[in-house]
């Protein structure tokens, strides 16, 4: 299984992903500078923001995590705040395995899916026997989604074939369930290897890419999302087949959501504005959401007391 | 319990940037501008006045008065006597805190600047307010820091200033062009002169006022507007020193042949057709980037702008596959809103001008492709404009178009790329992309350009000099080289 790196030029099968274009941070950040220099106003702000909202991926990942807080999770899944008329629920929640079958019963037919991340997150450091009884365990509990991490040690060796097979199996074992690949940006250090990363886990079958766990500084920034959403970009135009894309931890506020979204806009265009291709993994971004809404539709702001706090 | 709102995508298939207009009531115009010679605003001797308009909406924006051989006459000889009386003489350390004076009262007044700046030009105030207004501001603060370290600059050659320079700009930048010519003029004690284009006069003419609030003592800078003759009578003046213009380069070869035979100095900013150079190891999604700033930046009316560009056969595909995919995210319509990338044409004679190269560009054959944006009926516009398969022997290759339309050229070798990139009359500028260092250092040594960016495009700094070779003109603006232009040693 464990493949070393093999410098042999002659290696075909490591060259293959050689081809991944190259990026220059420069110009990535250039590019973010006028994403954010848009001016997100009126009826295009208050859209944009439902539209968030119904985006996240409401999250717990905690050592401390009980059923109680996963019910409440839940509810406020469902209910982001009932006082304000015309919201959308989130998208998902993300629990670890053991609270898939909690959060499933609780969110019953509402529509709002259960995303699980497995494969010995946050690390990702275990054999792959491990992760895919991991998988399947959340599997057979009813995610819809999973989330798994990319062993980022293997890919930093160079051991590109490992991680692409270690995906394709983790895939395989999903079933009818959308994997979404953690590339943890945090640890791969330049875009050139986020893009590298990107492309390997749309190659082996990821049906999102992801950014971070959330354990990890820096998590989901622009610079990362804007290459991995070129990398979609790039896998569409020569497959037709779209690819989703989910930042995760970091993004807390509606100014920081809506930027996110005029980059996507502008890079893979409105197709993309759903959350069936894009999702924020964010747990107090829902909340700074519903203050801006309730700000339009009251014209004031109002004490985030009146915000509950799950 | 609530039932299932999970509306997913069905509110939301078209997000559009609702409008964001930049607020113009802080904005004060008069009706009427005059002539700004000796510290004061005075009626023309001609009398007449012409109208100034804005070209998004083509309403009449102010009436500005045009300058007589009489009013050059006047201004030239009242920047002589300044030059003489005060200016020549002031110890260094004063001028320095003047020009400085300039520059932090341009910052205190950055919005109204770009505002009128956008209303008069047609740019957008995206632009305006992050590079035009900013960079004119910083061109003064960093002349101000020259002014009193010339000896330094120049050690053992005792540099002197010339007297006074007559200075004419284009519609393209008007206040960055003004700030580049009035700040190292006064920098290096001369007196100055200075006329903005016809059709953009407005900020040049504020900046008239700013100067006067400043305390510039009367006379170191007149600003006098008018048409082409204007601009001729202030060259042909004999009590002119230095002449120093920016624009075409037909107007530049007429510059040099009255000045002939005279002692004037003379720095020319002329036209250009500049390279942009797509190598296939290129990150090419930051390259289609530099071509839009290449060529979109400011409506495509930048003498530096990425007019031609060459893209490596093996990666052409791909790349104008991107740069439509990005055309049509680039919104053209109202100068004024913030969300504007592309903004009006200058003026409808420059807009026959452009119209009439997509015309000569779709006879010769090359294949057009426009952004499907939707642009307003009123006002001069015109789509973001590419021509792919053109050759080196189009029209629309060889000739300034200054306006946003882009040459496509492929190219399969090194030694091609650079032989075509220097087979034109041009040598502004330049652009190179490639992820290599060796390569970009091979071909910034070859391209005759005056500057060549190696994976970006149309950077400016005021410690960077500007200029070009061949018929882009010659001397150099902006930096330490920007001082000599304007010295005698």
């Amino acid at each position: 299984m464990n493949q070393k790196k093999n410098y042999f030029y002659g290696d075909l099968q490591n060259m293959k992903f050689d081809n991944s274009p190259t990026v220059d941070q420069v110009g990535i950040e250039e590019r973010i500078a006028r994403f954010n220099s848009r001016s997100i106003k009126k009826q295009s702000k208050i859209q944009g923001l439902k539209l968030a909202l119904n985006m996240i991926d409401l999250t717990t990942l905690e050592g401390k995590d009980t059923e109680g807080k996963v019910r409440q999770m839940c509810y406020k899944a469902m209910h982001p705040a009932d006082n304000i008329k015309g919201l959308p629920t989130v998208a998902a929640v993300c629990v670890y395995p053991t609270y898939v079958k909690i959060a499933k019963k609780e969110l019953g037919n509402s529509g709002v899916k259960v995303a699980s991340v497995a494969t010995a997150f946050p690390s990702g450091n275990s054999t792959l026997e491990i992760k895919i009884t991991d998988t399947k365990l959340a599997v057979n509990d009813g995610a819809d989604e999973v989330d798994m991490v990319i062993s980022r040690g293997e890919f930093l060796e160079g051991n590109y074939n490992f991680v692409f097979d270690e995906i394709a199996a983790i895939k395989e074992a999903c079933g009818k369930a959308r994997l979404k690949v953690i590339l943890e940006t945090g640890e791969l250090c330049t875009l050139d290897n986020v893009r590298k990363a990107s492309d390997i886990a749309i190659l082996a079958g990821a049906d999102f890419i992801k950014t971070s766990t959330g354990k990890i500084q820096p998590a989901a920034t622009m610079p990362v999302t804007l290459v991995m959403l070129h990398a979609i970009n790039d896998h569409y135009h020569k497959t037709g087949k779209m690819i989703g894309m989910k930042p995760a931890g970091g993004i807390s506020t509606s100014k920081v959501a809506l930027q996110y979204l005029v980059m996507l806009h502008e890079t893979l265009g409105n197709k993309w504005l759903s959350n069936e291709w894009f999702r924020f993994g964010a747990s107090s971004l829902a909340n700074d959401i519903i203050l801006q809404l309730g700000k339009e539709q009251m014209g004031a702001y109002y004490s985030k007391d009146y915000i509950s706090n799950d | 319990m609530k039932k299932e709102e999970n509306i997913t995508n069905e509110f939301f298939t078209d997000w559009k940037y609702a409008p964001a207009p930049e607020s113009t009531d802080h904005i004060k115009l008069k009706k009427q501008y005059d002539l700004f010679i000796n510290g004061k605003f005075v009626k023309p001797n001609s009398k007449k006045y012409f109208a100034t308009i804005n070209p998004a909406t083509e309403e009449k924006l102010a009436e500005v008065a045009e300058a007589n051989e009489k009013d050059v006459d006047l201004a030239v000889t009242s920047a002589k006597n300044a030059y003489d009386k005060v200016w020549k003489k002031m110890p260094v350390k004063e001028r320095s805190k003047y020009i400085f004076r300039i520059a932090r009262l341009m910052q205190e007044r950055a919005r109204e600047f770009a505002v009128i700046e956008s209303m008069n030009g047609g740019k957008s105030i995206r632009e305006s307010r992050d590079a035009d207004i900013p960079l004119a501001a910083n061109h003064f603060f960093y002349y101000a820091g020259w002014a009193d370290k010339l000896d330094y600059a120049f050690p053992n050659k005792k540099p002197q200033s010339l007297g006074v320079a007559a200075q004419i700009i284009p519609w393209n930048f008007p206040l960055l062009m003004a700030a580049w010519k009035i700040a190292p003029a006064l920098a290096t004690g001369n007196t100055v002169v200075l006329k903005p284009a016809e059709t953009t006069p407005l900020t040049a003419l504020k900046l008239a006022e700013l100067i006067r609030d400043s305390g510039l003592p009367d006379g170191v800078v007149n600003i006098i507007t008018g048409f082409g003759k204007t601009g001729a009578a202030m060259v042909n003046h004999p009590k002119v020193n230095k002449v120093a213009f920016t624009g075409s380069t037909d107007v530049g070869k007429l510059i040099q042949k009255s000045i002939a035979g005279t002692n004037k100095k003379v720095t020319l900013e002329l036209g250009g057709k500049a390279a942009n150079i797509i190598f296939d190891d290129a990150p090419i999604d930051q390259a289609v980037e530099g071509i839009v700033n290449g060529i979109f930046f400011n409506q495509g009316h930048v003498c530096c702008a990425g007019s031609r560009l060459f893209v490596q056969e093996n990666v052409a595909d791909i790349v104008i596959s991107k740069l439509k995919q990005r055309l049509e995210t680039l919104i053209v319509g109202d100068p004024l809103d913030k969300n504007t990338d592309i903004g009006a044409i200058n003026s409808k004679e420059q807009l026959n001008k452009i119209n009439e190269y997509i015309k000569i560009g779709v006879d010769e054959g090359a294949e057009m492709y426009q952004s499907k944006c939707a642009i307003p009926s009123k006002g001069f516009f015109c789509r973001p404009t590419l021509f792919l398969h053109t050759s080196q022997s189009h029209r629309i290759v060889q000739e300034e178009i200054f306006g946003p339309v882009l040459a496509i050229q492929t190219f399969r070798t090194i030694e091609e790329v650079i032989e075509k990139a220097n087979n034109i009359p041009y040598g502004l500028s330049a652009g190179v992309w490639t992820d290599k260092g060796s390569k970009i250092f091979n071909l910034t040594s070859k391209l005759r350009a005056g500057v060549v960016w190696a994976n970006t495009y149309n950077k400016f700094d005021p410690a960077s000099p500007f200029g070009g070779y061949k018929e882009s003109g010659f001397g150099r603006e902006g930096g330490l080289h920007g001082l000599m232009p304007y010295l005698s040693f």
